[in-house]
């Protein structure tokens, strides 16, 4: 977030300079001033455009459902209806408390596994470092639909079909390279010298990574923790087939929402809104951050 | 001083297996035990609805699968739709990106508004779409479209593949803005600033620096997008299951329909065998371009 504030600063005197060099002659404040106007209007034009549809989701919870399959409007009378409706159907909760105990679940996993490797990776590297970061990513690329039917038979085989700890396993596994690729990423920034002091001063590995290494590189973890939550929180391929109606999750209630017969847009978009709040919020707070994890440190 | 270093080396070698070794049997026994149950079902007759037909059988899978129309059907749906999404989030996401890099005010609020589509889950925004945006009479395109006095198109009937690709790409696009954004970032301003003194105008900036120095940022874009793509699922599965007939099954939706709903489990291998191949040319080329990063 920093970096784009600087950049702004930095950039303002650059731009009027650049217009009073290119155009000595023309009255120079109107062309910046209509430029400057065109230029707002298109980006929130364009922005305004992109995100339509969730305002018009967010909208059309609030109205009732006579209202939200009548002609679009933005003038009616808000109700909380579809909310409370969509809370006193008991499930609601269990696909809610479903999706919270998977995503935080897998994540809080996926961490613990991760830490350790990520502090090996970054503070005792070997020639074998690099090949074994690239081969993580590598088994990103195994497409799930290519390995859909063993780990269904495997998962039926061993009862974990429509278990929350089948999802948690898969989930944990799923971001696990990302999760070690991020946390490399931000282990590597740490100077070195702090965590040599720290052993110079007796410490163990244990205590190394607990007492130094985990508090100065806290905002990192958390970031890599929360695009954890995020991707596990919209996985949807492995949810709508390995759940069915006890582990399932929000992603798979907000589908069971897509048979003809149930046609509740205010109710719908009520329980949807409710579904990605939480993570839009979590995705705008760390989206500076996550594209480290989601390009694997090859754009920065 | 040697010593201690050697030693060290010694030690940290060791500390290095112990640390790494978690991450790395589990990704090793996720990555291999259903790859080669994968490759083993795919050479074998095994339909969970005919338990007594079983046995080895060689390349039959394969052969049944590559002569069914419903594969090359697919196959061809799933190129149309990485193709089209890609473009369409590639070229887009790239102006959006010079577009978001220009000031004006609210440019922060604007941006994150742009990104946002990113966070929603697949299910939502596909239902969204299909029910709040696409719905032939009570949909708000209908509306818009008889407002300006054209008839209202039914999206998923006559055009359903173009109506998932506008969803997909519509979930994609802040991806690639997020991405080409942060690579627009390390953009050196003086550069630009030279070119303009030198009588550059905003179009030769863009095809001779900023579009260069996106060209790393914008071919990861692709190769990550075209892994998620070849396997795109949910957006199908809540929107047209597929259909009509098959005109919206990709790969991806083809093998769950063998694996889940025909319960054939060879042939849904076969077909997984060949996604897997799919994805690995992608997978080749990018995981060579993150090798040539980490060197740096």
């Amino acid at each position: 977030m920093t970096t784009v504030r600087n950049k702004q600063l930095s950039s303002t005197p650059n731009a009027g300079l650049a217009t009073a060099t290119q155009a000595p002659g023309r009255p120079l404040v109107t062309t910046v001033n209509t430029k400057r106007l065109l230029l707002t209007a298109l980006g929130w034009v364009v922005a305004g455009t992109i995100f339509f549809p969730i305002f018009w989701m967010v909208l059309t919870g609030f109205k009732t459902e006579a209202a939200a399959i009548a002609d679009p409007s933005l003038i009616f009378s808000p109700t909380l209806d579809s909310y409370i409706e969509v809370q006193q159907r008991a499930d609601y909760f269990k696909f809610a408390m479903n999706s919270v105990v998977v995503a935080f679940g897998s994540t809080l996993l996926a961490l613990l596994i991760a830490i350790p490797s990520a502090y090996s990776m970054a503070f005792l590297p070997t020639k074998r470092t690099k090949g074994t970061l690239l081969w993580m990513l590598s088994t990103k690329m195994l497409p799930p639909v290519g390995v859909l039917v063993p780990i269904y038979l495997l998962f039926r085989d061993f009862g974990l079909l429509d278990t929350r700890t089948g999802l948690t396993i898969v989930y944990t596994l799923m971001n696990l390279p990302i999760v070690v690729w991020m946390l490399y990423t931000f282990f590597k920034d740490l100077p070195k010298d702090i965590l040599e002091a720290g052993r110079m001063d007796g410490a163990s590995t244990f205590q190394e990574v607990i007492f130094l290494l985990m508090p100065l590189t806290l905002p990192g973890i958390a970031s890599t923790g929360l695009l954890s939550v995020i991707l596990s929180w919209n996985e949807a391929f492995w949810s709508l087939n390995l759940t069915s109606s006890q582990a399932a999750p929000l992603t798979a209630y907000i589908a069971s929402f897509s048979s003809p017969e149930g046609l509740f847009w205010a109710k719908l978009s009520a329980a949807s809104t409710m579904a990605i709040a939480p993570i839009l919020v979590f995705g705008w707070l760390t989206q500076k951050q996550m594209v480290r994890g989601l390009t694997f440190g090859a754009v920065k | 001083m040697n010593k201690t270093r050697a030693s060290g080396r010694t030690v940290g070698g060791f500390r290095t297996l112990s640390l790494q070794a978690p991450a790395v049997t589990l990704l090793l026994l996720w990555m291999l035990v259903p790859l080669g149950m994968t490759l083993w079902f795919s050479l074998q007759r095994y339909n969970l609805l005919m338990p007594g037909m079983t046995g080895f059988a060689g390349l039959e899978n394969y052969e049944y699968l590559l002569t069914d129309p419903a594969l090359w059907k697919s196959m061809g749906n799933t190129l149309l739709l990485v193709g089209w999404v890609l473009v369409i989030t590639v070229v887009g996401g790239t102006l959006l990106a010079v577009l978001f890099q220009q000031e004006f005010p609210g440019r922060g609020v604007a941006r994150v508004l742009a990104i946002s589509p990113f966070f929603v889950m697949p299910t939502v925004s596909a239902l969204v779409w299909k029910n709040m945006m696409m719905h032939p009479s009570n949909g708000v395109l209908a509306w818009l479209a008889e407002s300006i006095g054209l008839p209202a198109l039914d999206w998923f009937s006559s055009l359903p593949l173009t109506s998932i690709v506008i969803i997909v790409a519509w979930q994609w696009l802040p991806f690639a803005l997020l991405i080409l954004l942060t690579a627009m970032q390390s953009l050196d301003d003086d550069q630009v600033e030279a070119a303009r003194m030198d009588g550059a105008g905003p179009v030769a900036i863009f095809f001779f620096i900023t579009l260069p120095h996106l060209k790393r940022a914008i071919s990861v874009v692709i190769m990550i997008e075209m892994i998620f793509l070849l396997t795109v699922f949910a957006e199908i599965f809540v929107t047209t299951s597929g259909g009509p007939g098959l005109a919206t099954t990709n790969l991806a939706y083809l093998i769950y329909i063998r694996a889940l709903l025909d319960f054939d489990v060879g042939t849904a291998s076969a077909g997984g065998v060949i996604a897997i191949i799919l994805a690995n040319i992608v997978a080749i080329f990018l995981v060579r371009m993150v090798a040539k990063n980490l060197e740096s």
